[in-house]
């Protein structure tokens, strides 16, 4: 494939937005902290091959809703769900559903850079090892060397892949962190505000991360920053006290929104 | 009579407090101008003056009186200068417990002189000793009393006497590692004079069982130190084979498994085992334990020795578990949470996620933890007192007896002590072994267990 | 980073077929480790748990009984008696109390007396004489007194003996079962509580020996560790965490506190024996001793405990104190220690716990002394509660191991009352801040 395709394949992803297949849909999505309600009712499609960004002002309900997608929630106690959520029109919250799997299929990446206190090897052999996707040695060198090509650290980290992941500079923690949710080839991967303990260069870095993997992922982002959404995502949803706003084509959500809490938001009105 | 020295002391105190206390305040209305501190302040400072370097001499008094009046008596003995220590002491010893009145034989007569002259001594040092008392209080008091006024800072110096008394509060833990170290070290030289160094550090006999006095039959004596540090080895080997796994395999499952409410009581329980005295663990290792294991052995056709080392090690295992398990507790709680949801996020099971990412995370909290349970089986004392043998021996067999330092330390101790027999030395040089192998393994767990809290 | 040098990389991603039979039987291995490892678990819990289970009951179950002692309650009539009133602890109490027994199973021969005679405490004569002395009006007529029976025939009463081992091994004779059960026939053989396990001293008989010397040499000894330990580890925390500068003195202190609270406890009874009784001269066994090398042993911890708990209360109170003008002294000793008092309590209770069960110490300076009367203070010899366990559990009579089961029940009642009182401590007035 060269590069003119590649660009090809984008322009035509970018155009048909809101054609392209959906790959997990929300329905009626609540959720319950104990007594408190965190979320209520969200119906939000995420699509194939897609960035999308979910904004709103803190505690509007967004990471969580970002954690109901590969049932992360399921690890905090007392936290209680309703509604539907499938992958492939196939429900997440069924209980013949195998979390091991789904959290394979559904990768994620977090807020702070959390790498294992391992190897920088090890950390990216971690996922393939656990779900024995490398029958050998060689096998595994080569998941490790493409999954931190895709994240764009195999330059700066081939020749310190026995260092410990630990060793390495935030922003590079945080490819790692990236690296290691691809190895697993996913099909979605969910980023819960990637770039927040990262400084500019770095965030520029993973941005561009972002919007390359596009291509062979579907990616569900949380982001602070309204400038963030605009720049790597396809589509935008707007969360606000727990409800969904709004849910759109980010261009159109930037420039002409549907809903006036929207607006306000976006012109910095509060949040 | 030191006892009322003490309350005599106290009431001096509390009266001169009420006086400094009630005479301030009477200067204060007289005075002009500003004072400097409340009346109670300078009838604290009074009762300071009074009670406390009377005390101080009181405690002196009493460190130095017997030494005094041993010395006094014996330069009175005819013939005693020619004696060495050991057999001065001995003397000593003979005429103390001929002054009290307990006659075993009829004393020879210089003993009997002595042991006047020592009674007439301690009643002579007892009334000096009430005198220096009651004098140093009295001019504590006077200067106390004279310095009241107006401007005097009594706060200050009330304050002064408090921080200092505190600052000697917190040397004392450094005098107690040196008067640990000192009077190991100094018995423990002795024991060299008599049974070189090298035979002691590497001898592999350790037979102590010389005689204590000319008329009894014993064996030469051998002071090896080898066997009785490799029983102590084998006997804590066998503990830590049952208290780590227990230990952190019981805070795995209260940590990451159990139900809240589940580990708000079993961890409590589990709390109890550590709270137990040993003696009732060694009292339960030589009435249950030790004759199960002797049972079993018999039944599996092998030759079990009823003070097994494994009878003891298990039974100090158990008495180790609740030591480990809270400190790998504390050690996977100091995990961020962070690492655990990157595990998961991954579709890691919550077993891959406890086995492959928090216990190495958790790795150094819990070798810390391990070390210190070490080094509490090492020092442990009752347990094996009881359950494990007296003789030293070197095997690898768990059902045979084995003999630990500690052991040794306690049944060359018990009943006699007379600093002058190799036998009783022997205890103190053992003591230094295990407070040296203890410190080192202390340190070295404090100093991991500090870096693994700093890193999170 | 650009596009191109990912491209071809972005392409072969495999596709996983998670619901493969390959990935489905993987996965249930996985399920099926991790349920291993809660197992594992729970096995471990079950162990120790369990243990402490075996431990609890067997003391339980070998100890209860000596909770109750045989007695043959018997009538005697001192007034017929030939007794000086003037001298009685000098009368023949013996010849006493033997006729009163022997007019309750009359004409045995001589020898077959001696067998009878073995069935009660030796020391019946002086419990009759300390009766009469106490009381000397029983001697004007007949009164009843309370002889306990003879360690193996308490084990007979209870039932320990069985009856159909041969004669020759076990400790009572076929004739000695007949006259007891002639005794108990009559109806002068009881079981009541055994109040002399808590008022009596040791003894070498396991039917006199109680704990009265052990309670109170303990008692002394926590009292001294007490006095010594409570304010000295206070005014050391205080310095420690209020005053001292940061220098390489105290962080030699801090180092040396926090290994000196895991040195071993028996060197404590080392130093204790170097310093307080070779070089100061100290009585032997004395309880001052005892508590002079608890206090050394409890100080580390408690300092450690009290400065948490300084550490504990808010420094916006140090600050409003000091505020108000109040010297750096008034403000920590009027505001702060009152506030962190709870805590440095309960961390004192569960200090002086720690030491009441302590016994290697002890052993090495003496408290394991025989001793058979209570002390009257702190520089009497006695014993302590678990040096007198450790000298049941060695001695060879039969009834001491069920007596140093008891005393071991004894010993852990009072280490339950005084956590017991430490967490009602803690809940009753502990602040959160």
């Amino acid at each position: 494939m060269n590069m003119m395709s590649e660009a090809a394949v984008e322009k035509a992803l970018d155009k048909n937005m809101s054609d392209a297949p959906l790959k997990m849909i929300g329905k009626d999505v609540s959720v319950y902290y104990g007594e408190k309600r965190a979320l209520f009712d969200v119906n939000l499609n995420v699509r194939k091959n897609t960035v999308t960004a979910l904004i709103g002002p803190s505690g509007c309900g967004k990471s969580t809703f970002l954690r109901t997608l590969n049932r992360m929630n399921d690890t905090i106690d007392g936290c209680r769900i309703t509604g539907k959520i499938t992958l492939d029109n196939a429900d997440i919250y069924d209980p013949s559903v195998d979390v091991v799997e789904l959290r394979a299929r559904v990768g994620m990446v977090f807020q702070k850079p959390n790498p294992f206190p391992k190897s920088i090897y090890e950390n990216i052999a971690y996922g393939p090892r656990i779900h024995g996707l490398a029958k050998t040695k060689a096998d595994m060198d080569r998941i490790v060397e493409s999954s931190l090509q895709r994240a764009g650290l195999w330059n700066e980290a081939k020749d310190r892949l026995q260092e410990p992941g630990t060793g390495l500079s935030g922003g590079q923690q945080q490819r790692l962190c990236i690296a290691r949710a691809v190895a697993v080839s996913p099909e979605v991967i969910l980023m819960d505000e990637p770039c927040s303990a990262l400084d500019p260069i770095a965030t520029a870095k993973v941005e561009e991360l972002i919007h390359e993997l596009r291509t062979n992922f579907t990616i569900v982002i949380v982001t602070h920053s309204m400038q963030q959404a605009a720049r790597v995502s396809q589509r935008t949803a707007m969360f606000h006290l727990g409800n969904l706003v709004e849910e759109n084509d980010t261009d159109k959500m930037f420039t002409n929104p549907d809903d006036q809490r929207t607006q306000d938001y976006i012109m910095g009105r509060f949040g | 009579m030191s006892g009322y020295l003490i309350a005599f002391l106290a009431l001096a105190a509390l009266s001169m407090a009420y006086l400094g206390n009630s005479r301030a305040k009477a200067t204060h209305n007289g005075a002009a101008g500003k004072i400097h501190s409340r009346p109670i302040y300078h009838g604290l400072n009074v009762a300071i003056w009074t009670a406390v370097p009377a005390f101080v001499l009181l405690l002196v008094w009493l460190v130095f009186q017997s030494s005094i009046v041993n010395h006094l008596v014996l330069s009175g003995i005819p013939g005693s200068e020619n004696l060495d220590a050991s057999a001065s002491s001995i003397l000593m010893s003979e005429v103390r417990q001929v002054a009290s009145g307990n006659l075993f034989k009829e004393p020879s007569p210089e003993v009997k002189a002595a042991a006047d002259h020592f009674k007439s001594l301690q009643g002579i040092a007892a009334y000096l000793m009430a005198a220096a008392v009651a004098v140093a209080a009295a001019i504590g008091a006077f200067f106390g009393l004279k310095v009241i006024g107006s401007r005097y800072r009594a706060r200050h110096s009330v304050e002064l006497s408090v921080t200092l008394f505190m600052m000697f509060s917190s040397l004392l833990a450094i005098l107690i590692t040196l008067g640990i170290v000192f009077s190991l070290v100094f018995e423990a030289f002795h024991f060299f004079t008599k049974v070189p160094f090298t035979e002691f550090l590497f001898g592999l006999r350790w037979e102590p069982q010389i005689a204590m006095r000319a008329d009894q039959v014993a064996g030469q004596g051998a002071f090896g130190v080898i066997p009785v540090l490799y029983g102590t080895f084998l006997i804590s080997a066998i503990a830590m084979i049952v208290a780590v796994p227990t230990g952190i395999l019981s805070a795995i499952f209260l940590t990451e498994y159990s139900h809240p409410r589940f580990r708000a009581v079993v961890k409590p329980l589990l709390e109890i085992l550590a709270g137990v005295p040993t003696v009732v663990y060694g009292f339960f290792a030589v009435l249950t334990v030790a004759p199960a294991i002797r049972d079993l052995g018999i039944a599996l056709g092998f030759e079990a020795s009823p003070n097994s080392a494994l009878a003891a090690g298990a039974v100090m295992g158990v008495m180790i578990i609740p030591f480990i398990s809270s400190l790998s507790d504390d050690a996977f709680a100091a995990v961020p949470r962070a690492m655990r949801e990157g595990s998961y996020a991954l579709g890691a099971t919550k077993g891959e996620t406890i086995r492959k990412v928090l216990l190495p995370a958790a790795l150094p909290g819990i070798v810390g933890g391990v070390l210190l349970a070490l080094s509490r089986a090492v020092g442990e004392t009752m347990i094996v007192v009881m359950a494990a043998g007296l003789i030293a021996k070197l095997t690898v067999n768990p059902l045979d007896a084995v003999t630990t330092v500690t052991v040794q330390i306690v049944t060359l101790l018990i009943g006699d002590a007379e600093f002058d027999n190799p036998k009783t030395l022997a205890a103190f040089a053992l003591g230094l072994v295990l407070f040296i192998v203890t410190l080192i393994l202390n340190l070295i767990a404090l100093h991991t267990v500090r870096k693994y809290r700093e890193k999170y | 980073m650009s596009v191109t040098a990912s491209s071809d990389l972005n392409v072969g991603v495999p596709a996983i077929n998670w619901q493969s039979d390959d990935m489905k039987s993987r996965r249930k291995r996985r399920y099926a480790a991790d349920r291993r490892l809660q197992a594992y678990g729970l096995v471990a819990i079950i162990f120790a748990l369990g243990f402490l289970a075996i431990l609890i009951s067997s003391l339980v179950y070998t100890g209860n009984s000596a909770f109750t002692q045989s007695v043959a309650t018997i009538e005697i009539d001192l007034s017929t008696a030939d007794i000086d009133r003037t001298k009685l602890a000098d009368a023949d109490w013996r010849g006493v109390v033997r006729g009163a027994l022997r007019a309750q199973l009359p004409g045995l021969s001589r020898s077959d007396e001696r067998k009878y005679f073995e069935m009660f405490t030796s020391s019946g004569q002086f419990i009759v004489r300390d009766a009469v002395v106490a009381d000397p009006s029983r001697l004007d007529g007949k009164s009843t007194f309370v002889i306990p029976l003879a360690d193996p025939f308490d084990q007979l009463a209870k039932g320990q003996v069985n009856r159909d081992t041969p004669e020759s091994q076990r400790r009572v004779t076929d004739q000695q079962i007949g006259m007891f059960d002639q005794l108990v026939g009559k109806g002068i053989i009881s079981r009541p509580f055994n109040w002399a396990l808590f008022f009596n001293a040791d003894s070498r008989f396991p039917e006199l020996a109680g704990l009265a010397g052990a309670i109170s040499g303990s008692f002394w000894s926590l009292l001294v560790c007490f006095v010594i330990s409570f304010p000295v580890g206070i005014a050391a925390a205080i310095y420690l965490e209020e005053f001292a500068p940061k220098n390489k003195l105290t962080d030699l202190i801090e180092v040396n506190i926090n290994n000196l609270a895991a040195v071993p406890s028996v060197v404590f009874g080392l130093l204790g024996l170097a310093v307080f009784l070779g070089w100061f001269g100290m009585p032997r066994s004395a309880p001052i001793v005892g508590g002079l090398v608890l206090s050394l042993m409890t100080l580390p911890t408690l300092i450690i405990v009290t400065r948490v708990s300084l550490k504990s209360v808010p420094s916006s109170i140090r600050e409003a104190a000091l505020g108000v003008g109040a010297s750096k002294h008034e403000a920590i000793f009027h505001h702060i220690l009152p506030l962190a008092m709870p805590t440095i309590m309960t961390g004192a209770i569960i200090s002086l716990a720690r030491a009441l069960g302590e016994s290697a110490p002890l052993l090495l300076i003496g408290m394991n002394a025989f001793i058979t009367s209570p002390p009257d203070g702190v520089f009497e010899a006695s014993t302590a509660l678990p040096t007198q366990i450790f000298m049941w559990a060695d001695s060879p009579e039969r009834g001491f191991v069920a007596r140093t089961s008891a005393a071991i029940l004894v010993l852990l009642g009072f280490l339950v009352l005084m956590n017991g009182i430490a967490i009602f401590l803690r809940q009753r007035f502990e602040r959160r801040w």
